[in-house]
């Protein structure tokens, strides 16, 4: 009892740390947006997180920044455009189809329909020259000698 | 020549991913390429450090190459670097106007008391409004603008010498013609 007691306790401030970047003012729809928002963008500063996800300075400042500019009645394109007009592409995770990008978004659909394909031209001609190999003297006599005690196993 | 193919296919393939995995490698990650590169540089009309009843704008600069260095008196990298602007003022080839950049003003004056001011003059961007527009997300960062006020490079990080030598300098005196 007293082990699960202590046990508990020791979760008790991991709960507390667990919880997301504050919620600083403003109604609750708001804070919605810009977290939908900055979970699209890419923290700079702190490589794999998102600005939803980060406590870095950089992250909150621009979740304060996106919060004023819809605030001011921005809508979520242009408070993107604002930011990719600054920051570049890059903070996108998504970013806008171009001629740079291109090939980011379809490079992967395009190896797996090569790798497909070649896959596939492979197994036919594969499947073709198995069936022009005329089977040798030894094989033939197996295989016969294979079916005859298979259909002798039924019968009996 | 076929035969040869099926063993020398993989091989140039691996060898390819080879190369981008190796470039990737040498690549920093925290290096974003500006889109502001090559654009105008954003208007700015600031106080200045040193006196808030004067105000500095980005048009005031035109006429002129000019690095624009983001600093501020809590940013440990800008320390590193200080000493390199130092030099690079005493030598008079481009002008260095200061951004500090969310900073109090009483520290940055501090700061430029305790170490010494390499700016012509700093302007006083305390909310980062300024720092938003001209892309800042690590501080030091500096630019490089030319007599039309298009940015023509950015230097994220500390500036060192080899930095100055091989590559602001030289532009600075090519822009300059």
């Amino acid at each position: 009892m007293k082990r699960y007691l202590i046990a508990l306790l020791l979760c008790v401030p991991l709960v507390g740390q667990a919880k997301e970047a504050t919620y600083e003012n403003g109604n609750p729809e708001m804070y919605q947006r810009v977290m939908a928002i900055s979970g699209e963008l890419r923290c700079l500063v702190c490589q794999g997180q998102s600005l939803a996800d980060s406590h870095s300075e950089f992250a909150v400042d621009m979740r304060n920044q996106i919060q004023e500019m819809m605030e001011e009645g921005k809508s979520d394109r242009e408070v993107v455009d604002f930011l990719v007009e600054r920051y570049g592409e890059t903070i996108r995770y998504r970013p806008s189809l171009n001629s740079t990008t291109v090939l980011l978004w379809f490079g992967p659909g395009l190896l797996l329909v090569v790798g497909i394909g070649a896959l596939y031209i492979n197994v036919r001609r594969r499947k073709k020259a198995v069936l022009n190999q005329p089977l040798s003297a030894e094989d033939q006599r197996r295989a016969e000698a294979m079916l005859e005690q298979k259909s002798g196993d039924k019968q009996a | 020549m076929v035969r040869y193919l099926r063993y020398l296919l993989p091989l140039a393939v691996f060898l390819l991913l080879a190369a981008f995995l190796w470039r990737g490698l040498a690549l920093n990650p925290h290096d974003v390429p500006s889109p502001l590169v090559n654009k105008p540089a954003p208007q700015f009309d600031l106080p200045l450090l040193a006196d808030p009843n004067v105000h500095v704008k980005r048009d005031d600069m035109l006429g002129q190459v000019w690095l624009l260095n983001v600093w501020a008196s809590w940013c440990v990298s800008c320390r590193q670097e200080h000493p390199v602007l130092m030099r690079l003022a005493r030598q008079n080839i481009v002008p260095i106007f200061g951004l500090n950049y969310k900073d109090t003003r009483e520290e940055g004056i501090n700061w430029l008391n305790d170490f010494g001011d390499p700016y012509v003059a700093s302007g006083f961007d305390a909310n980062g409004r300024v720092g938003v527009d001209y892309g800042v997300y690590g501080v030091p960062e500096t630019y490089v603008i030319d007599k039309q006020g298009v940015i023509r490079y950015k230097h994220t990080g500390p500036v060192s010498d080899e930095a100055l030598m091989t590559t602001i300098v030289p532009l600075v005196k090519e822009l300059n013609g």
